[in-house]
C-alpha cells in the first residue's frame, strides 16, 4: 500500500475472480478494496463466496489490470464479425461435453 | 438480522435414563457456551456500518452471524435440558430475551464494549476465537452427539475468526506507531478479563469426567501459546497484569451488560409475542 493511499485513508481496489467448481476457469464477480493481497482473499471470500458460489478466489490488484479501451472498439472486435469459419459448428458436439 | 439462518442442529431428545445431575449439568454448559456466542454476536453486529470499511462490515456481520448460528443450537439444548417453572423445555427465543442479567452465564469478556475502538474488536476477537477454536476441537469429540455436532461444524467458523483477528492484531500492532500504540492499548484493556475462560467449576468438572466437556483449563496452554506467539509477531507485549475479572459463568457481570441487553431485548419484550 502506498504511502498516500495510507494517509488518505483509501485502501486500493481490486478485482476478483472466482472458481465456482472444479473443471471450470476462475471468472470475473467483481471488485474491493483491501490493505494488501491476504486482506483482500479474505474480504473476497466474505463477499463474494458466502452463499458456496465458490472453491477457489484469486485476487489481482485493479491497476494491474491493462484494459482494451471502448475506443478501439471497432478496430479491436468488428473484423471477427464475418468469420463464420472460425467457430466449431460444422463439428457434431460429443454427448455430456458441457462446457466446450 | 434478516438473514436466514444456518440449518440448526436438532438437539438430541433427553435421554430418560441420563443421570438428572448430568442433565442438569448439561444444561449449563450448553447454556455458557451459548450465551458466550449470543452476547458477542450482539456485540460484533454493533460494528455493521460503522467499521473502517465496507469490506469490514461484511466480514464482521459474517463473524456475528456465525456466532449466532452457534448461540441458536446451544441454547434450544440448555433449554431442553433446564425446563422452566412449569416443566415445559424453554425456547432458544425465551432464553435469549426473556432471562435478566443475573441469569446470563457468558464469560466477561464477551460483553466488554468496543466504544467503537477497532482495535478492542480485534483483540477481544482474537483471544476468544481462539478459545472457541481450541474448545470446539475438543468437544467435537464429545460424548454428548448435540454438543459433539455443534462444535464439529462451528470449529470451522471458529478457525476463520480467529484468522480474521490475527489479521489485523498483526497488521495494527506492526504498523504505524499510533497503530502499535492503539492496539497495545487495546491488548491491555481486554487482558484482565481472560483467565476466566479457563476457569473449572463443579459443573466442568463432573461433565469432563464422564466426556461430555472440555476442562477449561486443559485450554490455558495452547490459546495463550497461540496469542502471544501473534502478539509477539505483531511487535505487542504479552500483558502481564495480575489483574483477574471473573464471575460471569454465575451471572455476575459488568456494566456494560446491562446496556447490551436492553438493546438485545426491548423489542421482544415490549411486543411479547410478536412475529416478523
Amino acid at each position: 500500500m502506498s504511502a498516500a493511499a495510507a494517509t488518505a485513508g483509501e485502501w486500493p481496489l481490486w478485482e476478483v475472480f472466482v472458481r465456482s467448481r472444479r473443471g471450470l476457469s476462475h471468472a470475473h464477480v467483481g471488485s474491493l478494496h483491501a490493505p494488501d493481497a491476504e486482506m483482500a482473499l479474505r474480504n473476497a471470500r466474505d463477499l463474494y463466496t458466502r452463499r458456496q458460489e465458490g472453491v477457489s478466489i484469486w485476487v489481482v490488484p485493479a491497476a494491474a489490470i491493462t484494459a482494451s479501451s471502448p475506443d478501439e472498439k471497432d478496430a479491436f472486435f468488428d473484423p471477427a464479425a464475418d468469420k463464420v469459419y472460425r467457430h466449431p459448428t460444422f463439428y457434431a458436439v460429443p454427448d455430456g461435453v458441457e462446457h466446450l | 438480522m434478516t438473514e436466514p439462518a444456518p440449518t440448526p442442529v436438532t438437539p438430541t431428545a433427553v435421554t430418560p435414563t441420563r443421570d438428572p445431575r448430568i442433565s442438569y449439568d448439561a444444561g449449563t454448559y450448553a447454556l455458557r457456551l451459548g450465551d458466550d456466542a449470543l452476547v458477542l454476536a450482539q456485540r460484533m453486529g454493533e460494528w455493521v456500518a460503522s467499521a473502517p470499511q465496507l469490506e469490514e462490515d461484511v466480514a464482521l456481520a459474517n463473524i456475528a452471524l456465525d456466532l449466532l448460528g452457534q448461540a441458536r443450537p446451544l441454547l434450544s439444548y440448555a433449554g431442553s435440558l433446564l425446563p422452566g417453572a412449569d416443566g415445559a423445555a424453554r425456547s432458544e427465543d425465551e432464553l435469549a430475551y426473556l432471562r435478566d442479567e443475573r441469569d446470563f452465564t457468558n464469560v466477561q469478556l464477551v460483553e466488554l464494549a468496543d466504544n467503537g475502538d477497532f482495535g478492542r474488536c480485534v483483540a477481544r476477537l482474537l483471544v476468544f476465537s481462539a478459545w472457541q477454536q481450541e474448545l470446539y476441537a475438543s468437544l467435537a469429540g464429545a460424548s454428548d452427539d448435540t454438543l459433539a455436532a455443534v462444535a464439529a461444524k462451528a470449529v470451522k467458523e471458529a478457525a476463520y475468526h480467529r484468522d480474521h483477528a490475527t489479521q489485523w492484531v498483526l497488521r495494527l500492532g506492526d504498523g504505524t506507531a499510533e497503530s502499535h500504540q492503539r492496539m497495545q492499548a487495546a491488548v491491555d484493556a481486554v487482558w484482565p478479563y481472560v483467565e476466566e475462560l479457563f476457569e473449572p467449576d463443579a459443573v466442568t468438572s463432573s461433565l469432563a469426567a464422564v466426556g461430555m466437556a472440555v476442562d477449561p483449563a486443559s485450554l490455558r496452554d495452547p490459546v495463550l501459546g497461540y496469542v502471544s506467539a501473534v502478539l509477539e509477531r505483531a511487535t505487542l507485549a504479552v500483558p502481564s497484569t495480575r489483574v483477574r475479572h471473573s464471575g460471569g459463568r454465575h451471572g455476575i457481570h459488568t456494566e456494560a451488560m446491562g446496556h447490551l441487553l436492553a438493546e438485545l431485548q426491548h423489542v421482544a419484550r415490549s411486543h411479547p409475542g410478536a412475529s416478523w
